[in-house]
């Protein structure tokens, strides 16, 4: 029994709205993400090395880790037939421990290519939501991620360069 | 040479014969690994079937893959290894610039990723890095330095691009004052 997509291309309009994903950064948040991304620089662990050298308030989450943050925010939308075409993001301010991020994202474009796959263009934005309400974009970015055009469609099925454009 | 590149007028020669020239084709010493998966999904808490579910991943991409966004962990060093003298480092073109212009800070701004074919368990990905651009001298809240774009190409064991990632640093030196 082959599995339904939990979203299909005909069920996305521009304008909506996907559901909002707030996350409480420790500094384990930080390290674990710098760690599974492999990156060793010290200001992702080390207090001291991110204070002094860096000028930083404190360790911060990395890039990579961040990719991984907002591919998990839109596959948690689109479910697994999702298939992440390009993002590219912008870091206007570090994310540090104690701060809650706010992931959203509005759908901007919705499409079907030359060969017939289905994408979905979301303007997504990471903020930082204080206690007070206190509401700052930190980061900001857009992504193309491919969805089934049909209930018989599967976006990772494309396996070349000439039916997978993104 | 390579498209897409800018070369600022005040930059060293050394620095600006490097711009749009592939650099440091590396291989990345180790296979890609479900294990480093389930590592980097329980860092963001990904739930997703397709990288947890067997029969999912049977379904949709014929075998387990790994989670696009995790494109440069297969191009990352290790931090120390039998023979090194030093600490070995990813994206050695950022690395080389902050020594070139005296920048001994840096941090990322901007990061573009495209996506091409997904990397299995088992791939061997290898990468190389181009110099697109350097900016003149700029300030920031961070203190004085240049951007600098670098472009990385990852590719796997059969030539297929698994995708292009577009990174913007800004080098700086601290403001003292």
């Amino acid at each position: 029994m082959s599995l339904a997509p939990t979203l299909t291309l005909d069920q996305v309009s521009v304008g909506d709205a996907l559901p909002e994903l707030a996350v409480d950064v420790t500094a384990t948040t930080v390290v674990l993400g710098a760690l599974a991304t492999r990156d060793w620089r010290p200001m992702h662990h080390d207090h001291h090395f991110a204070t002094v050298r860096n000028g930083t308030k404190d360790i911060f989450l990395n890039t990579p880790n961040q990719a991984a943050w907002f591919e998990r925010y839109l596959t948690d939308w689109t479910g697994p037939h999702g298939r992440l075409g390009k993002v590219t993001f912008r870091m206007r301010d570090s994310i540090f421990p104690g701060d809650t991020m706010v992931f959203r994202g509005v759908v901007t474009e919705v499409s079907t290519d030359d060969t017939g796959c289905g994408w979905v263009a979301v303007d997504v934005t990471l903020a930082v939501v204080g206690e007070d309400g206190d509401d700052r974009t930190m980061t900001t970015g857009a992504a193309t991620i491919a969805i089934p055009v049909g209930p018989d469609d599967n976006p990772w099925a494309r396996t070349s360069p000439d039916d997978w454009k993104p | 040479m390579t498209e897409n590149t800018t070369a600022t007028p005040d930059l060293p020669a050394a620095v600006a014969a490097t711009i749009g020239v592939e650099q440091y084709e590396t291989d990345a010493g180790f296979d890609a690994e479900m294990g480093y998966v389930w590592t980097s999904l329980a860092s963001v808490e990904n739930g997703n079937p397709l990288f947890w579910d067997a029969d999912v991943a049977a379904e949709l991409t014929g075998g387990p893959i790994a989670p696009p966004s995790m494109l440069s962990v297969w191009f990352r060093p290790h931090h120390w290894q039998p023979g090194a003298t030093d600490n070995l480092v990813p994206l050695q073109v950022h690395f080389d610039l902050k020594e070139a212009f005296g920048l001994p800070e840096a941090v990322m701004t901007d990061n573009t990723i495209t996506f091409g074919v997904p990397v299995r368990p088992g791939d061997r990905i290898r990468s190389r890095q181009v110099l697109r651009s350097v900016s003149g001298p700029k300030t920031t809240k961070l203190g004085a330095g240049r951007f600098w774009v670098i472009d990385v190409e990852y590719l796997n064991q059969r030539d297929e691009v698994v995708g292009v990632e577009t990174y913007t640093g800004f080098g700086y030196k601290r403001d003292e004052s």
